[in-house]
């Protein structure tokens, strides 16, 4: 099981948090973008072997949604949210 | 009876304890701090188990975690199946058996096996047990195989925990280096816990007749333990396997004696900041003909049984190693009383120092043991010249063999970190940690004392940032060994693997055979897969692969260390989830109620216990459904919505918000009106549907569907949180907060008059999808008019504190009225019959809300919200979409859910399905709902269900809603 930094709880397990996928880039103007660059912002989510931003939900304590950088190959959290702040 | 192989004295067995237990149904005595295996081995009992495939006969080999041969089954209160005997600690009245024979020990049918063994090699299952397919042969086999059933139920007495464990280091192992290391990390200040297997401290120190610092070693442990007690930053476990490894440090830690006498078992979880594997080493085997016969054990072995349980496991022994550790066994034995025959060495020349502590024993250097002579056990070997030649024979009953030390390396792989091979100690030792881990001790590699404890106090010392202390001096012979992976001029079967006999002829079959790489090798042959999981035998099979292929060891390298190390009980996982539900399930405060009315119950979404429906004396399903169905419909019904999911918005921003996650508009909204909306995803999928309700200028209550409300929850705080941070909106569930008993039906203003409250009830005064505080029946309450009935409904909030007096209540105001409750059975009846949806049903991941009908709840005006570019562009694409239609089976049945309807009934592509089918009261008929292409423009028409077997029923295609279209009655 690994350990999730929270921000305002610190580390804490993951059977705390429920997984909320990669971070996408931002969501796109609708009415600003072509058919294809919505459908591929829909669509495409990262998958890299190697680090990966993503999103947790602190659901079974604070609530907060925060992101890590987690290398999928390791499970190592090679940044965490309060990193450089 | 007699114990005849216990020493006079020695040993760390209570003599003033004898404890009575049986092994195959015959009484033995032995004593406190025996293991099973040593009891049997005082009492002379030597053959313990039949092997698993060929049913030979089979002894004690080891006395730890590593034995491969005798493993037994526990009867009574301790029941469970294939315990090694050598972890099965004594107690008074323990029953054992030996698994794998039928009918008894000494006659046993399957060892006819024996005879046909060069039929049955490796693979002989894969090639032979094909035609028809495994599971026409798969039953007699298991029953041949014929390991220990497991038992039938859970133990009467006690039960399991799980627990969790924080510390800066867990150290696994309270040998010399544990306990060095545990002395080292806890005197600088740091959380430790300790977890050893053992049933007490020391380690190999048990075993052996060593000194440190001038004094016994057991006193030192003794003095060590004692100082760690006093320290109150120390666990300290015993009886406790660290057994999974896993990322981030997290470790599993099943606890098998705890000090509650209420608990069988504890499974820690432990996340540790720092951990050192102090582990240490297992003996290996020696691989030569007929090395399985009872008798032939694993030198360390015998030495446990001589020192620490004062048992000579034979009267005459020989030696046979490729190393040096051997020779303080045979010291041991010869102080013991036991006669040393000879050693025979592998090695052409032996180190002075091993010579040096065995004055008067016979070494014969260079050769090997070809072949243990005797069935049942042992009565002599055959030594010969390693390259061959004449054989001399030497009588013993014993022969303890050493092939080297592997160190335990398990936790350490398997927390990913790498291995190498080590030349000098011919085995792999732990390399790169890929986590915060260290290996200490023996299992590092440091196998004499000396270099175990400098080893243990080193780590911990680095861990915690200080100097590592003095050494105490710890004399021990120096180890040296030049490996010795098989005997090549063995005579007869030469195992590698005790538990699944698998030989040297295995390995070469399925290197013969293509199976090279040795993770293959070993499913192939099945090497190394027992419950040892080959922890005497695996070192030796991929020597042997090495060898046949001229690679080097690390070239053929190890299978993968897997958790758990040694078996772990189910119930310590599980813990104590004893019931049969994995999760609990969630109740009403109207449970009770709804039993004692013989409601019958079931989980109606998000583990929610429901009412079905309440059967009246002689009632089914149907005849109790069309009862209450028709209370609703024609006179009042009530149900308990409580588990609806409901959400408190406050905020200045909620209006927005809502506008961004429903498809329709939400902020228009008047306080204390609300409106039925759908919330989409933003790939165009409804997601949930429900009602919003504005209860003022700043504060919103919604509904979601019961199974959904989780997700709604994330869905909802992951767009406030991640695309509207700066959003002055707080979310709050209510779910629970609120109770509610619905009253629905035409008297359903008459009942809540007869309630009494002081909301003015008139039509005019409280509209159809409006709110209202105030009282109801004494009782403070939130009223809504909301019907997912299609009747006049008040929705009826209470705080779940007054639920059963509200209910009660209800009750007893609606009696003059014929109220009844309303189960889920009746409730799906009512919206099937008004067309409303259900997701799972109408909505399945294809319809948009054009397909049902709902058009209108697209929002033209919002420049943007979840879903809508999504549907729009799935829209454009043009072609048939499945649409919601009402379906009357024609002539009047039942048809199952989800059955297709295709062109014609023809045997064709399905046209659509059909999504419900009920038992209308209104009606008095059968009716429907389906998802048909087209289905908008088809009413009138007729379609055509097909059913499994070509049986077609024809359906006529009308509108979604049954009963009342313009919703004259919920309105009313």
């Amino acid at each position: 099981m690994m350990q999730i930094p929270c921000p305002f709880c610190g580390p804490r397990n993951e059977s705390e948090f429920s997984f909320g996928g990669p971070v996408k880039p931002p969501r796109p103007d609708p009415a600003a973008v072509s058919d294809v660059e919505w459908t591929a912002w829909l669509t495409q989510v990262p998958n890299p072997l190697g680090p990966v931003q993503e999103q947790w939900w602190h659901v079974r304590g604070c609530g907060t949604w925060l992101t890590i950088w987690r290398d999928t190959r390791t499970h190592e959290i090679v940044e965490a949210p309060d990193d450089g702040r | 009876m007699t114990e005849g192989n216990r020493l006079a004295t020695g040993g760390r067995i209570d003599r003033s304890k004898p404890l009575h237990f049986t092994f195959n149904g015959k009484p033995y005595t032995g004593f406190r701090g025996d293991t099973l295996a040593s009891a049997l081995l005082a009492n002379g009992v030597r053959l313990t188990a039949r092997s698993f495939k060929y049913h030979r006969p089979r002894g004690i080999v080891g006395a730890g975690v590593e034995e491969p041969a005798t493993l037994v089954e526990l009867m009574g209160d301790d029941a469970s199946g294939n315990r090694p005997a050598t972890t099965v600690p004594l107690t008074e009245g323990l029953a054992a058996k030996a698994v794998n024979c039928w009918p008894s020990l000494a006659f046993d049918i399957g060892a006819v096996n024996q005879l046909a063994s060069r039929f049955i090699p490796a693979g002989f299952y894969y090639k032979t047990f094909k035609w028809p397919n495994w599971h026409f042969y798969e039953r007699p086999i298991r029953k041949a195989a014929g390991l220990a059933a497991a038992p039938s139920e859970p133990p009467a007495k006690g039960h399991y925990e799980t627990r969790y464990g924080h510390c800066d280091v867990l150290i696994a192992g309270t040998g010399p280096a544990g306990l060095m290391a545990a002395l080292t990390a806890a005197r600088a200040g740091l959380r430790v816990m300790i977890a050893d297997e053992g049933s007490e401290a020391g380690g190999s120190l048990l075993s052996r007749r060593l000194t440190i610092g001038g004094v016994d070693a057991m006193d030192w442990v003794a003095k060590a333990v004692a100082e760690l007690a006093a320290l109150p930053n120390v666990t300290h476990l015993q009886n406790a396997t660290v057994w999974g490894y896993r990322e981030h440090n997290y470790l599993m830690v099943a606890e098998r004696a705890p000090a509650n006498p209420s608990l069988l078992e504890r499974t820690w979880r432990v996340r540790a900041g720092h951990v050192i594997t102090a582990t240490g080493a297992i003996e290996r085997g020696l691989v030569f003909g007929n090395n399985d016969r009872p008798g032939v054990m694993l030198a360390s072995a015998v030495q446990s049984y001589v020192n620490r349980y004062g048992v000579a496991p034979g009267k005459r022994a020989v030696v046979f190693t490729d190393n040096n550790s051997a020779y303080s066994v045979a010291a041991d034995l010869v102080a013991a009383g036991v006669e040393v025959r000879a050693i025979v060495d592998s090695r052409d020349a032996v180190p002075d120092e091993a010579r040096a502590i065995v004055p008067g024993i016979e070494i014969m250097a260079g050769k090997c043991v070809t072949e243990a002579q005797g069935t049942r056990q042992i009565r002599s070997v055959a030594v010969a010249a390693k390259t061959g030649g004449s054989a001399r024979i030497l009588s013993c009953n014993l022969l303890a063999m050493s092939g080297g030390w592997n160190p335990t390396v398990h936790l350490w792989s398997q927390s990913r970190s790498t291995l190498r091979y080590d030349d000098p100690l011919a085995s792999f030792l732990p390399d790169a940690p890929a986590q915060a881990v260290s290996a200490a001790g023996a299992a590092n590699g440091a196998l004499t004392l000396q270099d175990a404890l400098r080893s243990g106090a080193e780590a911990a010392a680095k861990i915690a940032s200080v100097q590592p202390p003095a050494i105490p001096d710890a004399p021990d012979l120096p180890y040296a060994m030049e490996p010795l992976w098989r005997v090549e001029t063995a005579k007869g079967k030469a195992f590698l693997d005790l538990q699944n006999d698998v030989t040297v002829d295995d390995i070469h079959l399925a290197l013969r055979e293509g199976y090279s790489n040795v993770e293959h090798v070993k499913r192939y042959t099945t090497g190394g897969m027992g419950f040892d999981q080959g922890k005497t035998g695996n070192i030796n099979i991929i020597g042997t692969v090495a060898l046949a292929q001229g690679l080097a060891m690390e070239q053929v390298g190890t299978t993968t260390f897997r958790a758990p190390y040694t078996p772990v009980s189910f119930g310590a996982i599980g813990g104590l989830r004893e019931g049969t539900v994995a999760l609990p399930y969630r109740h009403t405060p109207i449970t009770e109620w709804n039993l004692a009315q013989g409601a019958f119950m079931y989980e109606a979404g998000a583990r929610w216990r429901r009412p079905g429906y309440f059967p009246r004396a002689g009632e089914g399903l149907q005849e109790a459904t069309n009862r209450e169905c028709r209370a609703v419909r024609f006179g009042v019904g009530v149900y308990d919505g409580s588990p609806l999911g409901t959400f408190e918005l406050k905020g200045r921003d909620v209006g927005r918000f809502l506008d961004y996650l429903y498809s329709n508009v939400m902020s228009s909204l008047k306080p204390g009106n609300g409106r039925y909306g759908l919330m989409l995803s933003d790939d165009g999928l409804i997601m949930d549907d429900g009602v919003c309700f504005r209860l003022d200028e700043h504060r919103w209550i919604i509904s979601t569907s019961t199974g959904h409300a989780d997700a709604i929850n994330g869905h909802m705080e992951e767009m406030l949180q991640t695309r509207f941070p700066g959003w002055n909106v707080f979310i709050t569930t209510v779910t629970s907060q609120w109770n509610n008993a619905t009253i629905c039906g035409p008297k359903a203003r008459e009942v809540m008059a007869a309630l009494g409250t002081d909301i003015d009830l008139s039509p005019e005064a409280f509209p159809f999808m409006t709110v209202r505080d105030g009282t109801v029946a004494g009782l403070p309450a939130r009223v809504v008019r909301v019907s997912f009935t299609g009747e006049l409904s008040f929705e009826v909030n209470v705080a779940p504190r007054h639920m059963r007096a509200l209910w009660a209540k209800v009750m007893e105001a609606g009696a003059p009225f014929g109220i009844l409750p309303v189960g889920s059975e009746a409730s799906h009846v009512l919206r099937v019959e008004k067309g409303f949806l259900s997701l799972g049903h109408e909505v399945d991941g294809t319809v948009d809300a054009y397909d049902l009908g709902m058009g209108w709840a697209m929002s033209k005006k919002k420049p943007d919200y979840l879903g809508k570019r999504a549907v729009a562009i799935r829209r454009e694409a043009g072609g048939p979409r499945r649409e919601l239609v009402g379906v009357i089976p024609e002539p009047d049945r039942q048809i199952p859910e989800g059955a297709p309807l295709t062109p014609g009934g023809r045997r064709e592509k399905t046209e659509g399905f059909v999504t419900a089918c009920v038992w209308s009261v209104v009606h008095e008929r059968w009716v429907g709902l389906a998802l048909l292409d087209n289905g908008h423009a088809r009413h009138g028409e007729t379609a055509h269900v097909r059913l499994k077997g070509g049986e077609v029923i024809p359906v006529r295609v009308t509108a979604p809603c049954h009963y009342d279209p313009d919703g004259d009655k919920l309105r009313s």
